[in-house]
């Protein structure tokens, strides 16, 4: 009885030890990915060993420069610009029914989008404003406006000119999904910037 | 081959040759039983072979889609008479329950050129007096057939055969009801096909669905087509440029202007009854607000001036005073502005908003787009205030337009995740789907009496 209990003891500790093992190894390699992935003035190490140096069975680390301000500045820049162009992809986003406020979840996807106008000038994006097929058409015109409109005001207090920015409403005339059910009202209810 | 390739291009000259199928069929799905039965005969026909038209297929159809009449069935009617002096009894006829029996004839005139003769008779009248009723008049004894309600003869363009059957329809509503028939009139709707090249198109019909023609395709929105008091031209918004601005089209000759093209919204025509104005939603001073633009001088007046939205005027018969939707009370609610006085006034007070109305054109009632429990229904009130009455009982109903006669509403709802056009009487007892075989049906207007 002893014996069994002990042998599951063993089994247990020996299995979670290698789990622990495992996660640890994965977390290393995480952390080197992000670090490989970003163009920084950093060396890319760690798990990135050569095949010849993995099969003479050692790994080699290395130690994080000390970077100066500027340096430090201009690496948080290039971060930030790689997520803002990845962010740009995303051009829509999506209102409450009846409403042509700005989500929180959208604030970061603005930014981006600011940022691009705000670095080029002499860019110009168009606006467009939907809504889901409730209400009436030419109502639905009027509250499409107001929720591109919205979108310009946000991008102007984040500094883009009004002069890059013009409106379009569409109402309910170009739905992305003809249903009828909330789902499709959610995603009909949205703004686009076009570039 | 020469014969083969002859053969080829016929058949294809016919399918050229084939008109646009009708998206318009009729289906009723309320109010068969407060319809009075009538007796429709099919008219005789003086010449060999064939009648060269069957006007009492047509006119049965206009009296059942009115939702007042329902045509007694041929296999029960008692006789074929052809004319009033056919009928020996008139309780054969009294006993169907009809209220009136449609009897005539049609006889060739001249090449191409026929001549119908048609009754109205009354049976139940026809009973009592036996077909000759007499009063006194100045102390003789005079007669009169008072139970034929009305006796016509024209002369008819085998070309005109299909309108003529609706100018009958006319007289026999008419005469049963008192009020002017609308069987002479038109529809314009925008049709949406997402599958094809120009998915947007702008379409009139007659008011049943037939002879449909598309005036307009377009690769972007069209939208609230507006009828000139003439019956002759379509004011409506088109994206086509990539931004809305509002075109007036004459439907017989395809010639088109370009109205408006302000910064912003360009939205919600409507042509004033007098046919001198046309009211319109501008947002170029900010907000979504009414103007009207006389159509001589193209001066524009702005009506409203609120920060909130100001949308869908709607004129009263008079040219004077427009119905509009607003927000500036909280939620959309209709409201009345009287151009003279510039003074608005609120309309709606029930449920949780009231938007899209429209004024009948004899002024007495507002037919509106009424949110209640957030379900968007039609519904009516007299106007300018009074009682209110819901229509519906759908949920997503959109675009109500009134029949020049005040009878019928037409208007856009969902049935089964599509839009369709769809009927329903004054009085919300009768109700029909007009069910489009593919696509979306909106935005429909009825035309004035043409």
């Amino acid at each position: 009885m002893q014996h069994k209990t002990v042998m599951k003891g063993v089994i247990l500790s020996a299995s979670m030890l290698f789990l622990a093992a495992c996660s640890s190894t994965s977390d290393e390699s995480t952390v080197d990915e992000r670090r490989s992935a970003e163009a920084g003035s950093q060396q890319s190490i760690g798990s990135g060993a050569t095949e010849s140096e993995r099969r003479r069975g050692v790994e080699t680390g290395a130690a994080d420069r000390i970077l100066t301000p500027e340096e430090e500045r201009a690496q948080a820049r290039e971060e930030r610009q790689q997520r803002y162009a990845d962010l740009r992809q995303e051009q829509t986003l999506y209102f409450d029914f009846d409403d042509a406020s700005i989500r929180g979840e959208f604030a970061e996807l603005l930014a981006a989008h600011a940022d691009y106008l705000t670095r080029n000038p002499s860019v110009t994006v168009v606006i467009e404003g939907h809504t889901d097929e409730r209400g009436t058409p030419e109502y639905n015109i009027a509250l499409g406006e107001r929720r591109a409109k919205s979108v310009v005001d946000y991008l102007q207090s984040l500094g883009v000119s009004s002069r890059q920015m013009s409106v379009v409403s569409y109402g309910e005339e170009r739905p992305v999904v003809r249903q009828s059910n909330e789902r499709a009202w959610a995603q009909n209810r949205r703004a686009i910037l076009v570039y | 081959m020469k014969q083969f390739t002859l053969v080829i291009i016929a058949c294809f000259g016919l399918f050229l040759m084939q008109p646009a199928h009708s998206t318009l069929e009729i289906v009723i799905t309320e109010g068969t039983d407060s319809a009075r039965p009538v007796a429709v005969v099919p008219f005789h026909w003086f010449g060999e072979g064939e009648s060269p038209y069957d006007f009492t297929e047509v006119v049965s159809a206009d009296l059942l889609r009115s939702g007042r009449f329902k045509p007694v069935a041929l296999s029960e009617l008692p006789g074929l008479p052809s004319s009033d002096a056919d009928i020996t009894d008139y309780s054969a006829w009294a006993r169907l329950g009809v209220e009136a029996v449609l009897v005539g004839t049609v006889d060739e005139f001249a090449p191409g050129r026929y001549e119908v003769t048609y009754q109205v008779i009354d049976p139940l009248r026809g009973q009592i007096t036996g077909g000759l009723s007499s009063y006194l008049q100045d102390e003789d004894l005079a007669f009169e057939q008072d139970h034929i309600l009305d006796s016509r003869t024209s002369v008819v363009l085998d070309t005109q055969f299909r309108q003529y059957a609706h100018r009958i329809s006319d007289v026999v509503y008419e005469a049963l009801t008192g009020e002017r028939g609308a069987f002479l009139t038109r529809i314009a709707y925008v049709f949406v096909d997402p599958d094809a090249d120009l998915p947007y198109q702008l379409m009139v019909a007659d008011y049943d669905g037939e002879n449909e023609r598309v005036l307009l395709r377009s690769p972007q929105p069209i939208m609230s087509p507006s009828w000139s008091p003439d019956g002759s031209q379509l004011a409506y918004v088109s994206f086509e440029n990539r931004r809305a601005e509002i075109f007036t089209q004459d439907i017989y000759t395809t010639q088109r202007e370009k109205l408006t093209s302000f910064p912003g919204i360009n939205g919600s025509p409507a042509w004033s009854p007098d046919g001198k104005k046309m009211a319109m939603v501008l947002s170029k001073d900010g907000a979504p607000d009414i103007y009207v633009m006389d159509l001589e001088s193209k001066r524009l007046q702005k009506i409203t001036n609120h920060w909130r939205i100001d949308t869908e005027p709607s004129w009263t018969p008079d040219s004077n005073t427009l119905v509009f939707t607003s927000e500036r009370g909280g939620r959309p609610q209709l409201y009345r502005v009287d151009l003279d006085t510039a003074k608005v006034r609120r309309l709606t007070f029930n449920g949780e908003a009231n938007l899209g109305g429209t004024v009948s054109p004899d002024g007495r009632s507002l037919v509106v787009v009424n949110q209640t429990n957030g379900r968007f229904h039609i519904a009516r009130q007299d106007f300018p205030t009074g009682n209110f009455q819901e229509l519906t009982q759908t949920s997503l109903d959109e675009s109500p337009s009134v029949a020049p006669n005040g009878s019928m509403i037409i208007y856009s709802t969902t049935y089964q995740s599509r839009q369709v056009l769809a009927l329903v009487s004054m009085d919300g007892r009768f109700q029909a789907r007009l069910p489009s075989r593919e696509g979306q049906v909106k935005s429909p207007a009825w035309s004035p009496f043409l």
